[in-house]
């Protein structure tokens, strides 16, 4: 067993959704399990209905950064939604949301993305991460 | 000896990571043994094919660049 990732999602612009969903889709090719907790803005992106095409962006982007993620995007680039779709499809990929957060938003589990597995809290994400790498995204 | 190619992924134009993604899906669909070719552009796939086949065990048995385009034959573990 390859040893496992847990990522901690709490950015929710898309270039930044993007990296982690690259991320979690390359680990789950070569078979490391990944587990997202999203907390804040990471699980405000993953309110039902979103289709990861919000196009916000982080903002040392600029106008440059902006025009060069929207070449890729109308290239046909997958969004961060459609590759964690395919990371969950190939591998052992958990995404759970952050308890506190959904509090913060004021969120229900029927408000999430059907990709969200379920709701924990944080001591519940350092019992599964702390066998593995941990990334603060 | 000719080596029958099962299946054929072509992931000419899609970006990282989805070449590997594409091809981790096909391969799930053969048997042991069975041998895939994949078209890739993404400029990592060299070296993303492999870490990949190192990682996961499938065998690339041949890999050449014809100008962009990156052609690998994997045999599945």
């Amino acid at each position: 067993m390859e040893k496992p990732l847990a990522i901690t999602l709490f950015s929710g612009t898309d270039d930044k959704l993007q990296a982690a969903a690259v991320l979690t889709a390359g680990a789950a090719a070569i078979g490391r399990p990944v587990h997202i907790f999203l907390q804040y803005w990471g699980l405000d992106a993953f309110r039902a209905g979103r289709d990861g095409t919000e196009r916000q962006l982080a903002p040392e982007a600029g106008e440059e950064g902006r025009a060069a993620v929207e070449r890729l995007a109308s290239a046909g680039q997958a969004t961060w939604r459609e590759t964690l779709e395919q990371a969950k499809a190939i591998g052992q990929v958990e995404i759970q949301a952050c308890s506190l957060s959904m509090d913060l938003l004021g969120l229900t589990p029927g408000d999430l993305d059907s990709l969200v597995d379920g709701v924990e809290g944080v001591t519940a994400f350092w019992l599964t991460a702390s066998e593995g790498q941990v990334l603060f995204i | 000896m000719t080596i029958q190619i099962a299946v054929t992924v072509d992931a000419r134009n899609l970006s990282c990571p989805m070449p590997i993604v594409k091809t981790a899906i096909a391969i799930k669909r053969l048997a042991s043994g069975q041998v895939l070719e994949v078209l890739a552009t993404d400029p990592g796939s060299a070296k993303d094919f492999a870490a990949w086949s190192k990682t996961t065990g499938n065998e690339v048995i041949e890999s050449d660049v014809q100008g962009r385009v990156f052609r690998f034959v994997l045999r599945k573990k």
